[in-house]
């Protein structure tokens, strides 16, 4: 079985604890839309206070164009619960997190946004960044048989949980799949009502 | 092994108490019991329900207010700029459609989405409680499983009041002994945070136990559980007790007197059995802790505040020494340099961690008598407008204001800086916020988080003191 969730070029950021802040900083937040933000993806980090870019960040240099799959190391995601995170990474191209770990919130938040984030062990992040430091890495991810594929057949197995897998694959629908349990919920709503009726 | 097969923790005991069914072998759908929003993260979720014509499942159970962007200067909708106004007229009129009750900026009870569920009693043992914010984990507090979520879930929630969730794993986080004096829950916390990591909850829940929790009071308590998640923790936990009940009772929301003994039975069977099994424990001495501040630009880089800021060659892990090398860097330090030698230019008193009565009380006993250091620029920032009164009539507004505090109106303010209260770049911030990220108080920010004490001495002082031993025998300490 072969389902290529995504494939492109891969963007090593190397950095532990990107938090949500860095992502996307606050002054983005108060927009009530849930698109343009691509412009504003690690604001801080990609423009210098003049406002042009800054040519010392890896997103910025020109071998990483287009990149669509994003490297990075441990707990990435962490702090804020801020959804604009995810979208803005997913906005600017990025479709595929890969990492050592990832903060809870932000796991879920990228999931519901049909992002794939793939945890793998530090050895094997460590040898993902020696590949990039050999010169710009077209990768192609397998969700169905769950590897990353480097070319000329090398490839590097992940693990996922079988639901997300599942959730990806089918494109379901976060809320439509819960409303399945409509009835379930109205019993549970008077069982509680009847036990626990100071709850509402 | 000694443990029987139906002993639980308190985190699986209200897991198991809200499983509406199951989603498939490894998700439940969770009923909430409260559902808090505000104005930041939860218009899209508005626009979403309506784009898919679905509606407002259970208004009664979701409660909104007005915290993250509002002016803390002016309570007009429009003082923190253009789209923080409509963001918040977005707020109003979804609340208004939908029949949600709304703490809006004209009611005298507004406040940080964490302060006033407690105060209004919508905080209850046993619940599951919800937030777009991280820091839901505060409420955690009164043993109710409580965290934050993002907008997709909030739209989630507000259609079908449950949540889809796989069971997390637990930790139990003992802490015994007394704390010394000007030592806080807040040290508490930071000191768990530098043992385990930013990471090192990662995937779990916190439950926090042992002699010191049972000491301490409910505003400690939700300081302790709101800054779990800064160690990456699903979740933070303590079992309710005596001390919560007596908080919960007469709170506006909390069961009235015919529900109040049946509540009160129920709470009380909330705690982990004794034979219950953690997937983690750490044990704390609270004897050891003194008065903490970070270094660094994540929570777990902090020391004690008589240490010297460490050098990154300390640290083994490469990828930790480079993260020290850099935060040194933006921070403006050097290794071996002593912080107590270190000016700062901001003082931040507020955040749903720290602005809490008993934090301005702590505060302001340091405050009294003196003088807020010149060049220093001073914000206390109440948490809601039920804080604000009672330390207006207990007489420590005017201990702030007579030292040469701004005393300002409820809101997030400057923990993260969406309205007008910023931190400049370069300038040293001593903060009770919860988190010291790049960029966090305003770009090129540089924030140490401290308790209130330590943030209202290191205000006198214009730098920052170890005010544990600056105290003498009376308590005053300078």
């Amino acid at each position: 079985m072969s389902k290529i969730f995504a494939q492109g070029l891969v963007c090593p950021l190397d950095k532990n604890n990107v938090d949500t802040d860095q992502i996307i900083p606050k002054q983005f937040l108060t927009s009530v839309s849930r698109d343009g933000f691509a412009e504003a993806m690690f604001f801080d980090w990609r423009y210098l206070a003049d406002g042009s870019p800054n040519p010392d960040f890896v997103i910025n240099e020109p071998a990483y164009a287009g990149a669509s799959i994003l490297l990075t190391r441990a707990n990435f995601g962490c702090g804020s619960s801020r959804e604009h995170a995810p979208w803005a990474i997913q906005q600017y191209g990025f479709n595929v997190i890969i990492a050592e770990s990832f903060a809870d919130i932000f796991f879920n938040n990228s999931v519901n946004n049909g992002m794939l984030l793939i945890q793998l062990s530090k050895t094997n992040i460590d040898l993902l960044f020696s590949r990039c430091q050999q010169g710009p890495q077209n990768w192609q991810i397998d969700l169905a048989s769950q590897e990353i594929m480097f070319g000329n057949n090398a490839a590097l197995g992940f693990k996922i949980d079988a639901d997300i897998k599942q959730r990806l694959l089918a494109g379901l629908d976060f809320i439509g799949n819960s409303e399945q349990l409509n009835s379930q919920i109205t019993d549970f709503e008077q069982s509680r009502k009847a036990s626990q009726p100071w709850l509402g | 092994m000694a443990q029987t097969f139906s002993a639980k923790t308190l985190y699986q005991k209200i897991y198991a108490s809200h499983v509406v069914g199951k989603l498939n072998p490894s998700t439940d759908l969770l009923f909430v019991d409260r559902h808090l929003i505000h104005e930041v993260t939860s218009p899209q979720a508005f626009s979403g329900l309506k784009l898919a014509n679905r509606t407002v499942r259970r208004p009664d159970l979701t409660f909104a207010t007005m915290d993250h962007n509002v002016s803390t200067q002016r309570r007009s909708m429009d003082a923190a700029g253009e789209t923080s106004r409509k963001q918040l007229e977005a707020l109003a009129a979804n609340c208004d459609e939908n029949n949600i009750p709304l703490l809006d900026l004209t009611h005298p009870d507004q406040g940080i989405v964490h302060v006033i569920g407690p105060e209004q009693g919508l905080t209850q043992p046993g619940m599951i409680i919800v937030c777009g914010d991280s820091h839901t984990s505060t409420h955690g507090a009164f043993g109710a499983l409580a965290f934050g979520i993002g907008t997709s879930e909030v739209e989630h929630v507000l259609a079908t009041q449950t949540l889809p969730q796989q069971q997390a794993k637990t930790l139990k986080v003992e802490i015994n002994g007394e704390l010394s004096s000007h030592v806080t829950p807040k040290d508490v916390i930071m000191a768990v945070i530098a043992k385990l990591g930013t990471a090192g909850g990662n995937g779990y829940v916190a439950e926090f136990c042992g002699s010191t929790i049972a000491a301490m009071s409910m505003e400690g308590r939700m300081t302790l559980c709101n800054m779990s998640i800064e160690m990456g923790a699903k979740a933070g936990l303590i079992a309710p007790d005596a001390t919560t009940f007596a908080y919960l009772k007469g709170k506006a929301h909390a069961p009235q007197a015919e529900h109040w003994d049946a509540a009160v039975d129920y709470w009380q069977s909330l705690y982990s059995d004794a034979d219950a099994v953690f997937d983690h424990t750490v044990t704390i001495d609270a004897n050891a802790i003194t008065p903490q501040i970070t270094w660094g630009t994540n929570p777990e880089q902090v020391i004690a505040v008589d240490q010297s800021v460490p050098s990154p060659a300390s640290f083994s892990d490469a990828t930790k020494r480079d993260a020290a090398e850099r935060a040194l860097a933006y921070m403006g330090l050097e290794p071996g340099q002593k912080l107590t030698d270190c000016k700062v230019d901001v003082v931040f008193i507020g955040s749903c961690t720290n602005s809490r009565i008993e934090d301005l009380r702590a505060a302001a006993s340091v405050v009294q008598g003196k003088q807020v250091a010149a060049g220093v620029r001073a914000l206390v920032v109440p948490g809601s407008g039920i804080v604000k009164r009672q330390a207006e009539q207990e007489g420590l507004a005017d201990i702030f204001k007579g030292a040469g505090f701004e005393w300002r109106e409820p809101g997030c303010s400057m923990c993260l800086g969406m309205n007008d209260d910023r931190v400049a770049a370069g300038e040293r911030c001593a903060s009770t916020s919860n988190r010291n990220f790049e960029g966090r108080q305003g770009r090129g920010a540089r924030t140490h988080l401290v308790s209130p004490a330590m943030a209202a001495a290191a205000a006198i002082a214009g730098k920052f003191v170890n005010i544990a031993a600056a105290a003498n025998e009376k308590g005053d300490w300078a």
